[in-house]
Parts: structure tokens; sequence; C-alpha cells
């Protein structure tokens, strides 16, 4: 007969609140908005035994101003050492914007799902992004080109607002030099842009009508992130392309204040985004009431 | 499980042998204007304050295991770097005395969310590590809905649970410390016409139960009508005040805040409990709010209670000792709003 879980024994689960120790190394201005911030763990050991899997987040906090959660933007195989894409857009983040290498932070995680890349093996990959959604496909994204040979067409699709708002630019060639296709397209031209200029389901549209349709059934995954009006629209063309439904992973943002499951600020009916998300399979989205 | 008997008067002494740790039940805090007395659970330093006769405290007894506010850490910042300091405090014994049943199982269910998982509520541990929980039988009160929710009586999660019989005190004695406590006071075994008077009482007390929920298939029910038009008009009597979060006995979510001291030598990181019915509940940096009708926000503190929780617990996280309800300033219930959503089925 049991009166108390044993787990409420004294000293059970002191790790709550642990955050590891870490420094800001280097800052990359991408966009008027956008940051590029490598952060490495301070303590050697716990920088040895921290890995992530590529769609997984961290709680970044900045003593005294808040903590939020980001997806890491680099690849796993970075160790110890990871990327995060920050918009300066709330309190703690404007602050980051003004703060520069040699800035002590707090690291949590890594928290949550992944993008089951290690899955997709031998298959035709399709990565969609919208606007700073690449932040989190920036680090399958390379996941996938440092093991290019492993799967088949890759195919990367990132819409921004426009040309000037584009993130990662620096690192397109790179991208396509591993046999990737990379279109881009932007709402708004601006004075330069000699790209399309529309929508995101354009180009997917276009991409999908080219592409083998049995390719699409059979042997091929996706991988979207972006803004929450974007979801519904490219992951339906998806749908209808015959991409089964368990086979599109989105990255899915909400408000968290802990990663842990315990604050449920992140929750989506049933279900937690930290813990079960912040990726999931289109089928779970479906499962999910007001996911998207 | 094991059964003492121990006359009324005993009680006093009970309580006495209990006293040198922190006690907290149930006390009297003023009336309404109706005349009726308010109760709220309180640390109880005199016996005689110690209302076991209580219908219904108007707060839960949450404040005591998850405070309104908590500090989660310390930072101190020196050249540049900062140190963090973590107190999950809790040391101090804490006897309950006088939990109805929706309380105690309120309590179980926090259990299973901020102990289980891979992340154990650390601060939860401790303030639950070193708890000594003494229940106490209550009479059903009209708002009163926990047998539609199957936690009108609790099977575990106390030390000692009594029922009071006619001069005497039925206990069920559930842990070794509170078989040895008995042993301070005038307790014996009960005989079988104790047993039969006791069965008397539950049956009474189960025949007072006026409040009901329809709970079958409401998992179901819930997805099918989510865009049920019925959920707009309770969104639109509901205030977004999270009053109904703060008085229940179950509702855990949190929002934190990080401080600065004035000489930015010190730091802090708060704790507080929040209500998914606020306004900024599921709102992100850049201004995107998740749910920014009232209404989503109050049909999603629905889903969470008697959807998303039974999926993962396979249980309520409603015990519906009705507390909402009656502090509801728009006099929203759980009943009434699950009544409508079902009859919007049909």
């Amino acid at each position: 007969m049991k009166t108390k879980p044993e787990s409420i024994q004294p000293g059970a689960g002191e790790q709550f609140e642990y955050s590891y120790k870490a420094e800001i190394t280097n800052v990359f201005p991408l966009t008027r908005m956008e940051k590029l911030y490598q952060i490495q763990l301070v303590d050697a050991k716990e920088r040895a035994e921290f890995i992530f899997q590529p769609g997984q987040f961290v709680m970044l906090e900045l003593p005294g101003l808040g903590e939020a959660p980001f997806s890491i933007s680099s690849s796993p195989l970075r160790r110890g050492d990871l990327e995060l894409c920050i918009r300066a857009v709330g309190n703690m983040t404007r602050f980051l914007d003004r703060v520069g290498r040699g800035a002590m932070v707090g690291i949590s995680g890594p928290f949550g799902t992944h993008f089951p890349v290690e899955k997709m093996e031998g298959e035709d990959i399709l990565l969609i992004a919208g606007g700073l959604g690449i932040a989190p496909l920036r680090s399958p994204i390379l996941t996938i080109l440092e093991q290019r040979s492993r799967y088949g067409r890759v195919d990367i699709i990132y819409g921004a607002r426009r040309p000037s708002e584009l993130l990662f630019g620096y690192e397109y060639a790179m991208w396509r030099r591993f046999d990737v296709g990379l279109e881009i397209i932007v709402d708004h031209e601006e004075p330069g842009w000699q790209g399309p200029v529309g929508l995101i389901t354009e180009i997917l549209r276009a991409r999908i009508g080219a592409g083998s349709a049995d390719a699409l059934r059979q042997r091929t995954s996706a991988i979207v992130c972006g803004p929450p009006v974007m979801f519904r629209f490219v992951c339906d063309l998806l749908v209808q392309a015959g991409v089964p439904v368990e086979k599109i992973f989105v990255s899915l943002e909400r408000r968290m204040h802990c990663g842990r499951g315990k604050c449920c600020r992140c929750n989506i009916g049933s279900t937690y985004t930290c813990l079960e998300g912040p990726v999931f399979d289109y089928w779970s989205v479906l499962n999910l009431k007001e996911a998207i | 499980m094991l059964f003492k008997v121990f006359p009324v008067c005993e009680l006093n002494r009970l309580f006495a042998v209990l006293q040198s740790e922190r006690i907290v039940g149930p006390v009297k805090k003023g009336e309404d204007q109706h005349g009726r007395i308010l109760y709220d659970f309180d640390v109880v330093r005199d016996f005689s304050d110690l209302h076991l006769d209580f219908t219904q405290t108007i707060h839960s007894a949450k404040k005591y295991f998850l405070p309104y506010r908590e500090n989660l850490c310390t930072f101190t910042f020196k050249d540049g770097d900062w140190q963090k300091e973590v107190d999950y405090g809790g040391s101090a014994p804490l006897i309950f005395f006088g939990l109805h049943s929706c309380d105690i199982n309120a309590l179980n269910k926090l259990d299973k969310v901020l102990l289980g998982g891979r992340y154990p509520n650390s601060f939860y541990a401790k303030n639950r590590a070193k708890m000594f929980i003494v229940g106490h039988s209550c009479t059903p009160q009209p708002f009163c809905f926990c047998k539609s929710m199957g936690t009108d009586s609790a099977i575990h999660g106390f030390d000692l649970f009594l029922t009071r019989l006619d001069g005497i005190y039925f206990a069920e004695v559930l842990s070794a410390r509170a078989f040895h406590l008995l042993e301070n006071i005038d307790c014996r075994d009960p005989d079988s016409e104790e047993h039969r008077r006791y069965l008397e009482a539950i049956a009474t007390r189960e025949s007072m139960f006026v409040a009901h929920v329809d709970t079958s298939d409401l998992t179901k029910i819930l997805d099918l009508e989510f865009q049920a038009p019925v959920w707009k008009e309770w969104g639109e009597r509901c205030l977004s005040c999270g009053t109904c979060a703060q008085v229940c006995p179950t509702c855990y979510c949190y929002g934190v805040e990080e401080h600065v001291d004035m000489n930015f030598a010190h730091g802090r990181k708060e704790k507080m409990l929040y209500s998914c019915n606020l306004l900024d509940f599921a709102s992100v940096a850049g201004g995107h709010n998740f749910r920014p009708e009232s209404h989503t926000r109050l049909k999603y503190r629905y889903y969470h209670k008697h959807r998303g929780f039974v999926e993962a617990f396979e249980e309520s996280l409603c015990v519906g000792c009705g507390r909402c309800g009656q502090s509801c300033l728009a006099g929203i219930t759980v009943p009434e709003v699950i009544a409508s959503v079902r009859a919007s089925k049909e």
C-alpha cells in the first residue's frame, strides 16, 4: 500500500532548475532583425556530454532578464557548441541583440523531439521554410548535407517577406555544392532581386509537378517550418501530392516557461509541445485540436 | 487497510501530539452576505480554531505546495559573470488536518504530472516530501460533483482519514506513522456494529450528492464539439480573470519573471501561478497569440482538464470540488458548461 510515490522522497530530481553556464563566443548579424549566436558550454565535461538531435530546442536564459526556448540552428556534429538564430523581438532578445561575444548565458536542454533524419535515409527530402522557420530547419539541412550520400534528391524551398530578410544567404552557395535544389521566393521585391516573387506554395506546386508522383508517394519525407498560417497551406499541398501524413514533419512554436512539461504554457489540447514536440509528424498535428 | 476507532474527545489529544509541527487546517474566515460561514485553509495553532465540520474552503490548499509566487533561483552578478543558486526549499514538515477527499485526490493527480515524466518538479517534490495528511469526511454541498469525477472518496494519498460517527471517529490508517500516532490516544479496533455504522454513514453521504456531470464519452464529445457555437456563448460570459484557476486545487500552470536588483548585484527568477484564461497565456514573442479569443481560452481549460489529462493519465484533472463555479464572477460552472456542450451534440 503506498501513501506517496517514491519520487517525492527528499532529494528526488533536483536537476529541475539546473542550467549549463555557457559563453557567447561569436555573434554574426544576419539581417536587420536576426543574429546568429555561437554559444559554447563553459564546463569541458558538460560540453563533451551535450548531445542534441536536429530540431531539438534549448532554453536560453539571460540571468535577471528572462528565459525562452530556441530551436538549435547548427548541426549536431558540432559538439558542445551550438548556434541559435534569434530575432530581436521581445524584451530578452532585444537585450541579447546588444550584448556581444563573451557574454555569459544559461542553457538548459536539449529538449523535445527531433526531425528523424536518421529514418529518412534513402529517401528524397523536401525542406520547406517560411521566414524565421529556416532557423530550426538549418540543423536538419546541415545534418543531411554532412551525410549527403545517404539521401536521394534534396530540395530546399524557402520563402521570406523581402530579399533583405533572407537568412543564411552566405551559405546558399555551399548548400548548392552538395547537389541540393534551393529555391527562394519573396513576397515583396527589392532593388537587385532577380528571383521569383510570390507565395511559397507556388514554388512548392511547381516542384511537386516536376517530381515523380511515385517518388512523392513512396520515398519522400518533408520537413516544414514557418509562420502559423503557412503550415496548413503547405502541408495540404504535400498531402494532395501524395506524401504520407506520417512522413511530413513540422516544428511548432509555442510559449514556454520551463521546457520540461510542467508550466503548461505550450500545451496544445492534450499534448505538451516541449515534450511531444516541437517536431510533430502531420498525422499527430491532424489529431491535435488547434495545433495549426 | 487498517481501521481504528476512538472517542471524539480524543481528537484534541491527536492534534496536540502533532502540534510540534506546522498544522494547516480549515478555519473560519468570516461570513458572506447571506450569513454563511466562509472557510479557508490556514495555519492552526489552537485546536478550537480547527473546524472539521467545514463545508468547503474558498481556496484549495495548494498555496502550501504550489505557492502563488515562488522563487526559482537567485543570481549573483560579478565581473560580467553570474552565479546561480537554487533553493528547492520545503524542509519544514507540514501536517494537513482535515482535507476532504477532493483535495486529497487533487494532490494525487498533481503528483502524476509534477512528479512524473523525465523532469520531476523538485520544488513541488520538496513541498510534498514531508507532508502528513489527516483526511476528514465531508457533507456534500449542492455544488459538489466529485462523485461524477470519481473523486468522492480517497483510496490513497493520506496517512489517516477520519469519518465522524455518533460519539466516535472511525479512522482509516494508511501509514506506519499514522499507526504509531494513534498509540498516543485512547484508540481500539472497531467492532462489527461500528463497521455497519461506518458503511451506513458512507451510504447516507452518497445519497446527498445533487450536482452531476455526465462524463461518459466526454473525451470524444469534446473532440466532436470542438467547434460548437456554445463555446462562444460561454466565452462571451467569461471575464478572462483567471479566478477559476486560482481557487482550483489542480491548476498548476505558471509563468516566470526575472528581476534584477537596483544595485545590479543580484537577480532572481520568480514563478507565479497563472491561468489559461488570461489573455496572454499562449502569446509568443512577436505578438502572435495562439488563443486570442476568450472562448478559445475557456474551451482550452475544459479541454485540458477533461480531455488532455485523461489521455495522458486515464483520469480527469478535475476533482469536482466546485470551487471554480462558486468563485466565478460570471457564474460559470463546470456542470453547466459540460451539459451544454453535451446537449449541442443532439
